[in-house]
């Protein structure tokens, strides 16, 4: 435990600390303070009627820099200030699935009944339910030790069992004084009580927790090596990711970054998704919030929505609450691998929080780096990502969270300072191309220029002999815009359509397509066998033409069948039509 | 509060600062010069000094120039009497009509609470083949136009406005020429649409932080239809002198650049306009088009490159038309579906089958010989061209579908198109009887 400075009601005090605004540069207020003040502390700044949300983030000498998230509109100069004590953190307890929050964890559903078609300023709500009873079952007895993370018993939250937990923060050994009989309570009641010899506290189904602080509430960090089946065949055969891995997706605007995460936030077989919609479209979100209460899981049979948690601080929210949201998104999915689940956490787009610590920056008047982004960025990044990971908990099971970012790079040129300091901490890099979206080929991760650190689905040699193919073949492409076709020896004309035959039938997948979408990583590795022993037979052609029209043939008879359950009759029949004609093919070489 | 302040420490480009006390963030003012009064809005506080962005610029203030501060924020009128009315960017009337002060609404409002947005559904019919068939318009959509300077962008924007079924039209100048805001008044006048119609706008010879208040005046207003269950198009031009506006404020608040002298806020700006764009749960709807200039015809550069980050697509107009390839409509999935069933075979395979007449193009400028099947392309792009893409071609969704169909058939044999059997079956112009009965000379499709 490296972390016992965080009790859980961190640092609150009784006493009220007052402070005035002295100066409002857009969402940044400077605020003269008489006692001290906490870095990162929270506060609220009066403004008539409303007190808006603020976070202090530079300290010098008796004033302090907050950035509000709200709009500053209308604060003046001598509006009073309020300190909390306490440092910007979320509610974690059982009721968080299904949820939609912004970037502060505000229940956006909530708000809308509440204010209606838009946002109001300095209007918060709790984030969880708290007259909800929920059915609790005891895990510990009276006279059990336990410590931080360890579940003092369960409620059922849809598909899994939560754990309800001891405060990630409390330091040392515990000894259960009270628990709790079996039944229906609020998160807010005491389920158990704990002593460590000199203080008794409760145990409740709610603990708060400061989202700029990790969660190190677990034994040991592990190497991430068993592959995240995400069905994407490209990314699970050509750059797998680890349950507990890290990857990104740079790639110029429309290029399909967002399509890609829905597809994965669908598809992956994590037990939890976070989706955290980062400045980027409220449209893209709306789709989310509509389809996936009403799209089935295939995995548990339940709908989506059940395993899915959304944070929504989009692209016309307030800038530091979409700053914050990244963090407020980890922080959750802490909370659920801290039940020994897998977590994959999705977040659409980094560029837009790296953007938003820009802007900030920018109003601190920093020393600027690269692009004007705060020299701070890359620890940062890497704070975030470091995050994430496969750990060992006091119980002895494991928990993982992957963290995917898309990253938006400023031209599409990945030499800038977003896309350089991810690439410098992730495991694993799909880079989007302009010129695969511009040729519709999706998902447009680029299959030369990506690369993965962690284990592939399939066979290690069959992997490394079909990139070989797909790097001749991009070589002969480059010199035939030269020769012409007409230039190119039959051979190296015959080994491009064997690229291009690779990439059209396996690298290229019909996201929308309810089959094509989503390919099984048995079905992967059939299939990927399959298109290998196509690659590696030496066909004899006559002439070009022969060849184009035999690969256009083949690759017909390859994309119908990826548009087949795997089971059914047609799928047989097609499956012998392909052998045959492959036979017949062989004999004749 | 309406105190009246005598001394102005710093003037430095449009920003004057003074010395005042319980000042409102983001308020207005008035700055009184021998005469004449502009309004300017506070852009920061710091203690005593209060920094305020004139509107008409601060030429001719001078040191003991008269600062009067209104305590509100920037206001729009949103009654029914805008329509047919023409303002400046900050509001005063261009036209002869009287100065509206009923209905007044804070512009810039907060944002629409995603929760309470549904998946838009509705195609907005233009007459175009180029979007309708190619690249649908959907209600509630935000599209810029990407253009090299000097294409005829504003003509393509009036034209859809005319066109669209919508309720209210907004259009937003900034950076207008004069003829072309002349433009804009004539073809709505001409078209009866003039009633309809409210126009913010702001010439390249006004004021250039009156430029800076165009798109939330115009967005305002539109809000305000919308909410009351009105159909709005909102077309915006130039977002490019928009995105200029902020650079020019940025410097001289001495701000650290990011890109090419562009503020590193310059995508959320952008967005805090563009995502107005919305349709309403149980109201109206606001659809915004914009033009967006490239200068130097790079899409690369800052204030295309974060527009397309945020907007939904783009059309990219080059040569006096809209290319098929740099152009996206990322919404169309949501329409195209819905409209005749063999839409989306028709788009497809014409795009595919006028992609590689563009390879052939180049084949062709390359001295490479020319196949049976490179003919066919060649023979079928130039029609597609005339057909399709012209600008002045103005017919239905559903002419255009069946043209597409004839074009098809002039040139191919039903199975080069890749179309399926069954939609072949039921519009291939004088049925597949007589396509398979001419088939015969050979070709493949490449
Ligand atoms: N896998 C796919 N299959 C089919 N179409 C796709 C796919 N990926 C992307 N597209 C098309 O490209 C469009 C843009 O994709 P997407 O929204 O994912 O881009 P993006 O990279 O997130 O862009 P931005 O950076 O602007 O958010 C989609 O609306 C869709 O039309
Ligand atoms: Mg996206």
């Amino acid at each position: 435990m490296d972390d016992g400075e965080h009790d859980g009601t961190f640092g609150m005090t009784t006493e009220r600390k007052l402070g005035e605004v002295v100066g409002v540069n857009g969402n940044m207020v400077t605020v003269a303070f008489d006692r001290h003040v906490i870095q990162n502390e929270m506060a609220y700044v009066v403004v008539g009627e409303t007190r808006l949300k603020a976070e202090v983030i530079r300290v010098r000498g008796e004033v302090a820099d907050l950035q509000v998230f709200e709009s500053s509109a209308g604060a003046r100069v001598g509006d009073k200030v309020e300190f909390t004590g306490e440092l910007l953190s979320v509610m974690l307890g059982p009721g968080l699935l299904t949820q939609v929050y912004d970037g502060l964890q505000n229940p956006l559903p909530e708000l809308a009944r509440q204010a209606g078609f838009f946002l109001r300023r300095g209007l918060y709500v709790t984030p969880l339910d708290e007259a909800r009873p929920w059915e609790f079952t005891p895990a510990v007895k009276p006279g059990d030790s336990v410590c931080a993370g360890a579940a003092v018993g369960t409620v059922p939250e849809g598909i899994f069992r939560h754990r309800i937990m001891v405060p990630f923060g409390w330091p040392g050994h515990w000894r259960v004084t009270w628990v709790a009989a079996a039944g229906a309570y609020p998160i807010t009641a005491a389920v158990a009580r704990v002593s460590d010899g000199r203080e008794e506290r409760a145990v409740t189904m709610v603990q708060r927790w400061p989202v700029r602080v990790p969660v190190t509430a677990y034994r040991e960090k592990l190497l991430p090596v068993e592959t995240l089946v995400t069905q994407q065949r490209i990314v699970d055969t050509f750059f797998p990711v680890a349950k507990g891995g890290t990857f990104c997706t740079p790639g110029p605007f429309g290029a399909g970054k967002t399509v890609l995460q829905h597809a994965l936030s669908r598809y992956s077989e994590a037990d939890v998704v976070i989706v955290a919609a980062c400045g980027e479209r409220a449209g893209e979100v709306v789709e989310i919030l509509r389809e996936y209460p009403e799209l089935e899981d295939p995995r548990t049979g339940r709908k989506l929505i059940d395993r899915t948690i959304i944070i929504c601080n989009t692209s016309s929210m307030p800038v530091a609450a979409r700053e914050a949201s990244i963090y407020t998104s980890v922080t959750l999915a802490e909370y659920y691998r801290q039940m020994g689940l897998n977590v994959l956490l999705l977040a659409d787009s980094t560029s837009r929080w790296a953007q938003a610590l820009r802007e900030m920056s920018g109003r601190l008047e920093e020393i600027p780096g690269e692009e004007a982004f705060p020299a701070y960025l890359e620890s940062l990044i890497a704070g975030f990502y470091e995050r994430g990971g496969l750990v060992r908990l006091h119980s002895g099971e494991t928990g993982s969270i992957t963290i995917g970012g898309a990253v938006s790079p400023a031209g599409g040129n990945f030499e800038e300072p977003v896309t350089q300091a991810t690439l410098k901490v992730v495991g694993c890099f799909l880079g989007l191309s302009r010129d695969r979206a511009n040729a519709r080929r999706y998902p447009a991760v680029h299959p030369l220029d990506s690369w993965s650190k962690y284990p592939s689905l399939s066979d290690a040699d069959d992997l490394a002999f079909a990139r070989r193919i797909l790097q001749r073949g991009h070589e002969v492409d480059q010199m035939m815009k030269v020769v012409g076709e007409e230039g190119t020896p039959l051979a190296d004309f015959a080994l491009y359509l064997k690229s291009e035959f690779l990439d059209a039938v396996y690298l290229q997948q019909n996201t929308f397509d309810a089959i094509d979408g989503a390919t099984s990583a048995a079905r992967q590795k059939a299939s990927f066998r399959r298109v290998v022993d196509v690659l590696r037979t030496p066909f004899l052609f006559a002439d070009k033409d022969e060849a184009r029209s035999f690969f256009q043939r083949l690759r017909q008879l390859f994309t119908d069948a990826n548009y087949l359950p795997m089971d059914g009759e047609k799928y047989q029949a097609l499956d012998r039509q392909t052998a045959e004609f492959l036979t017949a093919a062989k004999k004749e070489a | 509060m309406k105190k009246v302040y005598h001394r102005i420490i710093q003037i430095s480009g449009n920003v004057i600062t003074v010395e005042a006390e319980d000042v409102p963030y983001n308020s207005l003012a008035e700055v009184a010069t021998g005469g004449r009064v502009s309004l300017a809005q506070v852009i920061r506080l710091d203690r005593r000094r209060v920094s305020l962005q004139v509107f008409a610029g601060s030429r001719g203030i001078s040191t003991d120039s008269e600062v009067r501060f209104l305590g509100r924020p920037m206001q729009v009128s949103a009654s029914p009497d805008v329509l047919g009315r023409i303002f400046t960017g900050s509001g005063s009337p261009r036209d002869r009509g009287p100065r509206l002060r009923d209905d007044l609404i804070d512009i810039g409002g907060p944002s629409v609470n995603p929760a309470r947005r549904i998946i838009p559904r509705r195609m907005i019919r233009t007459g175009i083949p180029m979007i309708d068939v190619f690249n649908s318009l959907v209600e509630s959509q935000k599209l810029p136009i990407f253009s090299i300077p000097g294409e005829p962008y504003n003509a393509l924007l009036a034209r859809i406005a005319m066109q669209a079924e919508v309720d209210v039209i907004v259009i937003g100048g900034m950076g207008l020429k004069h003829d072309d805001y002349l433009f804009f008044r004539n073809t709505l006048d001409a078209h009866g649409a003039l009633a309809r119609s409210v126009m913010f706008i702001h010439t390249a010879a006004d004021p250039v932080v009156e430029c800076l208040l165009v798109p939330d005046m115009a967005l305002a207003v539109a809000e305000s239809f919308a909410i009351g269950g009105k159909r709005v198009l909102v077309l915006l031009t130039d977002m490019t002198n928009f995105a200029d506006a902020l650079k020019e404020i940025a410097v001289t608040m001495e701000q650290i650049p990011s890109n090419r002298g562009y503020p590193g806020d310059l995508y959320t700006q952008l967005a805090a306009r563009y995502e107005k764009a919305v349709d309403f749960e149980g109201a109206g709807s606001i659809t915004i088009l914009a033009v967006t200039t490239m200068p130097g015809d790079d899409v690369t550069h800052p204030v295309p490159d974060n527009t397309g980050y945020i907007t939904e697509g783009q059309y990219y107009l080059s040569g006096g038309r809209i290319d098929p390839f740099g152009s996206l409509s990322r919404l169309k999935q949501q329409v195209n579906g819905r409209t005749r069933n063999d839409h989306r075979a028709v788009m497809d395979n014409m795009i595919r089958l006028y992609a590689d007449y563009r390879e052939t193009r180049e084949k062709l400028a390359m001295g490479f010989r020319m196949s049976g099947w490179d003919r066919k392309l060649l023979q079928y792009g130039e029609r597609f061209e005339a057909r399709m893409m012209d600008l002045s071609v103005n017919i239905p969704l559903e002419e255009a579908l069946d043209l597409g169909w004839q074009t098809l058939a002039e040139c191919f044999q039903p199975a080069e198109t890749g179309i399926k059997s069954d939609l072949v079956a039921e519009y291939w112009p004088g049925g597949t009887e007589a396509a398979t009965a001419k088939d015969g000379n050979g070709t493949t499709p490449a």
